[in-house]
């Protein structure tokens, strides 16, 4: 047992930093829960330990108990049940939902996290295993670059331009730009809308973007990160101001509208980009060769 | 995203507009007819949708 000592420490060690480092990039996703906080660090502490000690286990020709790997996998699994169920839950009483595809993605990524930090303290106790301490300390400072550059992912603002756009009335029917959104019975609120609504065009970068940001679920995350953000002034009994996001089915560009609590373009147009590309939107026609061809016009 | 909007209530000034299943509200000038689809709406949680031809109609989303 002493002899695996360094390696098991090392890999846990590795591990554990690496799920520290991932909850800190979730901030954005996950509005701090204290106990959430708790409880996926303890989760994210097994699983290095699992990663770790696999690797002591191969050493003493002990290959049975690898299979415990399968035991964490389950065990995971579940992490993505627990997190979809409170989110969810917590979703019934958002005045802006997250919308169920945010969920989802969200529960994913934090069952695909505790698999990187068991690999991240797996690499990290062979590394120590095959040059102490120093070949422990790069391996695991490589795993940790890989983990972070991999769970970024990618925002709006890296495949759509967002300009500011102009909010108006067709008769009763609010408009952005070109947009139709609803009809807006009551010229109090319309008169409150286009004074203290704003707006952006989300404008697609090529057909990909465009086949992502057309999804209902994608649309409503931006719609739940701005209101989330900046405030809304929506209430239950005021749903006209709830944020949209409605499509221009000629062009592809989404309008977004939403009357903040801080009536500010810049930050707006920043909270659109910041909307993270959600996995079950993510569309790649172009990979497609009938995708290209309908795009080449 | 929901898909099942409803239509709660119909204000309207011209009784011969309108008919069917939801209840009817008549109002004798623009400012009631506003009036009661403002109470009926903060009342139902619902929007008001105006039609332009003197009806309006609260629904919910």
């Amino acid at each position: 047992m002493d002899a695996h000592l360094g390696t098991i420490v090392a890999g846990v060690l590795a591990g554990t930093v690496s799920r520290v480092l991932t909850l800190y990039l979730d901030y954005r996703q996950y509005p701090g829960y204290p106990h959430g906080y708790i409880t996926h660090l303890s989760l994210g502490f097994i699983a290095s330990a699992l990663g770790a000690v696999a690797v002591p286990a191969i050493l003493e020709q002990d290959y049975t108990a690898v299979t415990f790997l399968a035991l964490a996998a389950q065990q995971f699994r579940e992490v993505r049940g627990m997190e979809r169920k409170t989110l969810e839950r917590l979703d019934e009483n958002e005045l802006v939902k997250r919308g169920s595809d945010y969920i989802e993605g969200i529960a994913r990524t934090f069952e695909a996290r505790n698999y990187l930090t068991m690999a991240c303290a797996f690499f990290t106790s062979i590394a120590y295993q095959l040059g102490k301490t120093p070949a422990a300390v790069l391996m695991a400072a490589l795993t940790l670059v890989f983990v972070r550059a991999f769970m970024a992912g990618e925002s709006i603002g890296d495949i759509c331009e967002v300009v500011p756009a102009r909010i108006w009335f067709k008769g009763p029917v609010l408009m952005v730009e070109d947009i139709s959104f609803i009809n807006v019975g009551l010229p109090e609120v319309r008169e409150k809308i286009a004074r203290e609504g704003l707006a952006v065009l989300v404008k697609p970068a090529n057909a990909d973007a465009r086949a992502t940001v057309c999804d209902l679920g994608q649309r409503q995350a931006m719609a739940h990160t701005v209101a989330l953000l900046l405030g809304t002034k929506k209430d239950v009994d005021l749903p006209e101001l709830t944020p949209l996001a409605r499509i221009d089915p000629e062009t592809g560009t989404v309008g977004l509208f939403t009357v903040p609590l801080e009536r500010d373009a810049e930050a707006l147009v920043m909270a659109v980009k910041r909307t993270p590309v959600l996995e079950s939107a993510r569309a790649r026609p172009l990979k497609a060769q009938a995708g290209r061809l309908a795009a080449r016009r | 995203m929901s898909t099942d909007a409803r239509i709660l209530a119909v204000v309207t000034e011209d009784m011969s507009l309108v008919g069917g299943g939801a209840p009817i509200f008549f109002a004798r000038s623009p400012e009631e007819r506003e009036r009661i689809a403002r109470y009926l709406a903060r009342a139902l949680d619902a929007m008001v949708h105006d039609l332009e031809n003197g009806v309006y109609i609260i629904a919910r989303h």
